[in-house]
């Protein structure tokens, strides 16, 4: 198992390598980061020409990507353009922990994703809590009654609800919930924000704010994986195993909970593990439309502003999270499942 | 991963083995268990109408007084003649859908919208079938570093988050297209640029379904046989093994349309998407939540149109699924 998983961790290093350079590449063609520095009073253009060799612009991009990736401590710069390397480097580079600083704030990328991260993470936590439980039991249900009106009626609204763009649903349930509820006088949800600057940030403010994105997340997906618990518990019915369960004497709900429900939520376990990672990308459209200050909204922000050390580090973060989850998952899902083994 | 298929499926799979009916070929009888699904069949009739009224709606219902050119006109230039003592109008008999912010008819611009949102929905979809098939046919049947390359790349694309892929691929290429001209329309660069973005951001999945069918594929006598004969590599692909798995990919540009056509819809809500005056049901809604409390038509009818067309390009490839593949070898890709 051990070897397995160093195996595992070796393999993700030129994979993560790869996608750094697929990015970097990408983020090329977004124009001149200097260009739309300073909106209201734009520098000098000699100043731009200083501003683009202290952020080591004027550099060929294999040796920014360098510079990106194991820093350039270890070489002085030429940083009065005289054409004699005098200054020496800074930064560290992302091998050492060192994503650089944005160029919009000039602060950390790490510790701008620090203050967003606990916000994304609080929203889609909560989303993920209540797609589980939901799918589950919508799953379960519909499995139990297969073909019943329950179950088609079940079937029709999940079509529904995976086939809505998720700012349909979004300013569908603002325009119930909150501007409709307030015309009519009864107690309405806030739209926007994580809470009411009036009333300061509190749990209930937070709370109240947080129902309409979280249940504009959430029925996406349920839609979505109430489905699949339902296919995969299908599947673990029709099995010869429930079948002697059943004439060993259980009764039709002991079978389901004792050896189905095992079976079939191990795929299930799967798709929510390989899901997780992405939890920290957050919603971009949902933060969007809620004004919720998350990741999503962080990244939005800086692809406007072309600030790529942000962006590269929101994306290189996720893509590190989506590989560490997929070896957590496979792991976790050898010692749920002993019919597997790893090797 | 297998899904449970249909009990008519079933059904028709039962009828089609049976002597009744013995010369039925295959894509007979893949067709007569796709008209058994009933969803499937109002998916394509209602899939049918849009299409009808993107095409034809214009020259039928898009005809105005426009105050700024003083003077009647119809078709496109109705969709973008902006009247702005008639903005933010509710729906009304001269507005059907009511005007936006700059004082444009809803109803026609959903018309002409349309056109661009179903156009951008197929091109990218047939994009992502062609640069699936190929990549995933090309790794599996050369095999070796080929294979471990094309692949390592695909996993790379499937690790960063898809939206995040197209906001940065509409970056990278945004505004850097020419305009063109199709079907008697202007079109700018943008609608190209989003659909070589959506196309190139989507075919990972049907690479890998590809990829393990060709596997097992290329093993097979007939094609150790077409080798001998002395047919080319190219040949081989194209001919022999990726028509051995044409479900999967007709199941796949089914509901890549309908991926493509909500993802355009996200770049555009973004404020990423199509630029200029041509409409989409996408760019329609940039900006409209901002007109939440005021004007909720300006989101409500382009976004229902939206949830329409993709709700019946799934229902018609679920049963597209379920009609080619009832055995569930091509799995759930939505």
């Amino acid at each position: 198992m051990t070897t397995y998983i160093l195996r595992r961790l070796l393999q993700a290093v030129p994979q993560l390598l790869i996608i750094s350079v697929i990015l970097f590449a990408l983020m090329q063609g977004f124009g001149d980061p200097v260009a739309t520095l300073g909106a209201r009073n734009p520098p000098r253009p000699e100043d731009k020409i200083r501003l683009r060799r202290m952020l080591g612009l004027d550099q060929p991009v294999y040796v920014q990507y360098l510079v990106w990736l194991v820093g350039n401590d270890w070489m002085k710069l030429d940083m009065d353009g005289d054409g004699v390397p005098e200054t020496p480097g800074q930064r560290k580079g992302v091998l050492r922990g060192d994503f650089g600083n944005s160029l919009v704030t000039r602060r950390p990328v790490l510790d701008m994703i620090a203050d967003r991260l606990p916000n994304t993470l609080l929203l889609m936590v909560t989303a993920e809590l209540v797609i589980v439980v939901a799918s589950l039991a919508i799953g379960i249900y519909s499995a139990a009654r297969q073909y019943s009106l329950a179950d088609n009626v079940i079937t029709a609204f999940s079509f529904v609800g995976f086939s809505m763009p998720v700012f349909w649903l979004a300013l569908t349930l603002m325009y119930i919930f909150a501007v409709n509820f307030k015309r009519w006088g009864l107690p309405y949800l806030p739209t926007v924000g994580m809470f009411d600057p009036a009333a300061g940030k509190t749990w209930g403010e937070l709370a109240r704010h947080m129902v309409l994105p979280v249940t504009t997340l959430s029925i996406i997906s349920i839609a979505g994986y109430s489905r699949f618990v339902r296919s995969s518990m299908l599947e673990v019915l029709n099995q010869d195993y429930i079948r002697t369960a059943r004439a060993k004497g259980l009764n039709r709900s002991q079978a389901m909970w004792r050896h189905a429900l095992q079976n079939a939520a191990l795929p299930f376990i799967t798709i929510i593990g390989l899901d997780l990672p992405f939890l920290l990308a957050g919603a971009v459209v949902t933060e969007r439309i809620f004004a919720w200050p998350g990741m999503g909204r962080l990244f939005i922000d800086h692809t406007e502003r072309a600030d790529f050390p942000m962006l590269m580090g929101i994306l290189m973060l996720i893509a590190a999270a989506v590989v560490v989850f997929q070896i957590i998952t496979d792991v976790f899902y050898s010692f749920l499942d002993p019919r597997i083994r790893l090797g | 991963m297998t899904t449970a298929s249909s009990p008519s499926a079933v059904v028709d799979l039962a009828e089609g083995l049976a002597p009744a009916s013995p010369s039925l070929s295959p894509m007979a009888l893949a067709q007569r268990r796709f008209r058994r699904h009933r969803m499937a069949m109002v998916g394509t009739a209602v899939l049918g109408l849009l299409v009808l009224f993107v095409s034809f709606g214009g020259p039928i219902w898009a005809r105005g007084y426009c105050a700024p050119l003083q003077q009647t006109v119809s078709g496109e230039a109705w969709a973008n003649c902006n009247d702005t003592s008639e903005k933010l109008r509710a729906p009304s008999a001269a507005h059907w859908f009511g005007t936006d912010v700059i004082g444009r008819d809803i109803f026609a611009r959903t018309i002409y919208g349309g056109q661009i949102s179903l156009l951008i929905g197929v091109a990218a979809a047939l994009m992502e079938v062609v640069l699936g098939a190929v990549i995933g046919a090309v790794a599996a049947y050369y095999g070796g570093w080929v294979d471990s390359a094309l692949m390592r790349f695909t996993e790379a694309m499937l690790n960063i988050p898809s939206l995040f892929l197209l906001i940065i691929g509409a970056r990278f290429f945004g505004g850097g297209l020419p305009t063109f001209h199709l079907l008697g329309r202007e079109l700018t660069g943008s609608v190209l640029m989003i659909i070589l973005i959506i196309g190139a951001t989507s075919w990972m999945y049907l690479a890998r379904i590809v990829r393990a069918n060709v596997l097992s594929l290329r093993e097979r006598e007939y094609v150790a046989a077409a080798r001998a004969l002395g047919v080319s590599n190219v040949r081989i692909i194209f001919t022999h093994l990726l028509p051995n798995t044409l479900a999967p990919m007709i199941v796949s540009a089914t509901l890549g349309v309908a991926n493509a056509i909500i993802s355009e819809a996200y770049v555009s809500f973004l404020g990423l998407g199509v630029q200029g005056a041509t409409a989409t049901w996408g760019n329609m809604l940039d900006g409209a939540y901002q007109y939440l409390e005021q004007a909720p038509w300006l989101w409500f009818f382009p976004g229902t149109l939206i949830l329409l067309t993709v709700l019946s390009i799934n229902f018609v490839g679920d049963g597209l699924r379920d009609a080619l593949d009832p055995h569930g070898v091509t799995g759930h890709s939505g």
